[in-house]
């Protein structure tokens, strides 16, 4: 039972993290149906913007106060980021054939990861444990059930994002023209909204969120390298897949599944094919609702 | 108008590539490892030793009139990549190659270099199928997996009696390889491993795999796999509040572990070949290293011996004809390196390699016991 806790906290754990990157993939599939596959390196390079700063600011201020830091900063920089890709690489093929930009993404993909490699070195860097100690649930048999602060700290950013993201689509006026876009970029420029504005701020939106996401992920494992951005990415990207592309909390309930089927199947089963269980679940998934579980079907458009 | 810049940027590069490339009579040593990727920290001790015995022996007038000139190859740790590095090298026309690092590049790659009739001596690469599949060309200057696999397996059985013993590897040809010598030479000694897995190399999670070992009641988990791995499983076994021993092998020997891992890799063992940075032959060349302020530790010095062993092959032969030096580092030797004098055998593997057992403790590692 405290076996069966302890990796029910370890699944929800990865699987929130998951979920708080697949979100920002989500979101910008939603607006332009396009995925944009650096999003995993905007999250590294977040990660990058947040080690920098917390060993910047080590000694220097107290510890919530350069987490805090951290993660504006990060998110201020990575905005920038998002804003440069969506304007270099994607918007020049805007209108070209549907698979240009996913190519120009995975050439921006390659780009961000050689860029931090040059920079900062190949090396893995690390911070010492920030954020230590947390609750034990539970004692059974001497077998301690431990949540870290940090765990519960992942949960709430995540839920959190989620929340403020959901009332921004659907609640905003910015919301509003980004369903406007998504629906019919043609016919809502007619009606006055500025498409290229409107995406420019769901790519600084979504390169925020990865920044979030680099920075927790720092904090929680304290060890990043250049490369972190290609598995996390791949990750979430299936995350986004299984709870529905385009739905937000589809994102999150897809990447709380891969989390628990990973952290079960290691668990119980055997830890080297939890990513042959991801997967096969995946598919099997897809074959009975090919959009996902919380994705809707799209009226053709003829 | 981007596009005809970049296509003259393109051409402009590849233009330098071509008239960078020397004129003079130089004899051409490649250096082939990780200098990116998750191994990267043991492709850079690869490359400090390498520059400085190149530096050294062309400060004395190179190998038979000859400068040498060092030619670098990044392979990442990946077989596909180290192929493709390997035949860069071949038209390159080096001699001789220092590397590769991991076994899985060094075996894949010294089939390239055996088609070509190319020296490849590893300093790191420990898989006994290395050599033992390997041809005339192939040498190493460290020790091999069964050998080292035996040494931890004694170690344990010596003095960890009545532990519950979990090995774990990383699926890699080496963490795996290392892995199955250990629990081959734990059967064979009659003691049983309570747990077997591997894992991902390049996760990041690893919190349901300790979750597992905590359950299971295991207090020594053995890891057959590199540093970026091993460190992380301490850090979040620690996070978990599970301190078991750790006991690993030859990829764990660089700082970078400790900076990974923190104080939960305090009191881990690994296996590795006795210190030579200690050693007499190596005193001169460890103090103009530390000079540059670049730590002489792991493979860093194993680097230098290789580029060594050769150049004296070299100078004895009479020659860097692959082919004869290949023949003469066989036959001949005992060669004077930084390692002390190495003799090799008809396999191509150091005569008498000998393994020391290591421990971390606070930030730095030394010998613990001699085996």
């Amino acid at each position: 039972m405290a076996y069966a806790l302890q990796q029910l906290v370890n699944g929800i754990t990865l699987g929130m993290i998951y979920g708080l990157i697949a979100v920002g993939y989500t979101m910008v599939y939603g607006i332009i149906g396009m995925i944009n596959f650096a999003h995993g390196d905007v999250f590294m390079v977040g990660a990058f913007v947040g080690i920098i700063v917390l060993t910047a600011l080590t000694g220097v201020t107290s510890v919530p106060m350069g987490i805090l830091a951290a993660l504006l900063l990060s998110a201020g920089v990575c905005a920038l980021y998002g804003f440069s890709i969506e304007r270099v690489a994607y918007r020049p093929l805007r209108g070209s054939f549907r698979l240009a930009p996913l190519i120009s993404a995975i050439g921006m993909s390659i780009l961000l990861e050689n860029y931090v490699q040059t920079s900062q070195g190949a090396l893995e860097r690390a911070i010492p444990v920030t954020v230590p100690g947390g609750i034990q649930l539970m004692n059974e048999n001497g077998f301690v059930v431990q949540l870290s602060w940090m765990q519960i700290a992942i949960v709430v950013v995540t839920l959190v994002t989620l929340a403020i993201f959901t009332y921004i689509v659907t609640k905003t006026p910015l919301g509003r023209s980004m369903r406007a876009v998504e629906q019919d970029a043609k016919m809502a420029a007619l009606l006055g909204i500025d498409t290229n504005r409107t995406i420019s701020y769901t790519f600084i939106i979504g390169s925020a969120l990865a920044a979030v996401a680099g920075v927790m992920f720092l904090l929680y494992y304290g060890v990043i390298d250049f490369y972190i951005g290609f598995n996390a990415g791949i990750k979430a990207f299936t995350a986004a897949v299984l709870g529905g592309i385009g739905s937000l909390p589809g994102a999150v309930l897809g990447g709380l599944l891969i989390g628990l089927i990973e952290a079960f199947w290691s668990g119980y089963a055997t830890v080297a094919y939890k990513d042959v269980a991801v997967y096969s679940i995946l598919a099997i998934v897809l074959m009975f609702m090919p959009t996902g579980l919380l994705g809707r079907n799209d009226v053709e458009k003829v | 108008m981007k596009k005809y810049l970049f296509c003259t940027a393109a051409t402009l590069a590849l233009g330098l590539a071509v008239a960078a490339a020397p004129a003079q009579a130089q004899t051409k040593i490649g250096v082939a490892g990780p200098l990116t990727g998750s191994n990267a920290a043991f492709g850079v001790q690869l490359k400090v030793g390498a520059d400085q015995a190149i530096a050294d022996i062309n400060a004395k007038g190179g190998v038979l009139g000859k400068k040498l000139v060092e030619i670098v190859q990044d392979d990442a740790c990946d077989p596909k990549q180290a192929v493709t590095a390997a035949n860069q090298l071949v038209s390159d026309g080096v001699v001789m190659v220092d590397g590769h690092f991991c076994s899985a590049s060094s075996i894949p790659a010294s089939k390239v270099y055996t088609d070509n009739g190319i020296l490849e001596i590893s300093p790191g690469s420990t898989n006994p199928n290395y050599t033992d599949d390997g041809s005339a060309f192939t040498f190493r200057t460290c020790g091999r997996d069964d050998q080292q696999g035996k040494v931890a397996a004694d170690y344990i059985a010596k003095h960890f009696k009545g532990a519950k013993i979990a090995v774990l590897d990383d699926n890699s040809t080496y963490g795996k390889g290392i892995a199955d010598q250990v629990r081959m030479n734990l059967k064979k000694l009659g003691i049983p491993d309570a747990y077997d897995t591997s894992y991902t190399a390049g996760d990041k999670d690893y919190s349901a795999l300790i979750s597992r070992l905590k359950q299971q009641g295991i207090t020594l988990v053995y890891i057959g796999g590199y540093y970026a791995d091993s460190g992380l499983i301490m850090r979040q076994g620690a996070a978990q509040g599970y301190t078991p021993q750790y006991f690993s092998e030859d990829a764990a020997v660089t700082s970078a572990l400790w900076q990974v891992a923190g104080p939960s890799a305090e009191g881990m063992l690994m296996t590795f070949p006795p210190p030579a940075e200690t050693g007499s032959a190596a005193a001169t060349v460890v103090a103009e290293l530390k000079a540059k302020n670049i730590d002489p530790s792991g493979y860093v010095l194993y680097s230098y011996a290789t580029i060594q062993a050769w150049a004296e092959a070299a100078k004895k032969a009479h020659s860097t004809k692959p082919a004869l030096v290949a023949k003469e580092l066989k036959a001949g030797g005992p060669w004077p390196t930084v390692l002390g004098p190495i003799k090799f055998d008809a396999k191509g593997d150091v005569v008498n390699a000998a393994y020391a057992i290591y421990k971390w403790h606070d930030g730095n590692y030394s010998v613990f016991a001699m085996n």
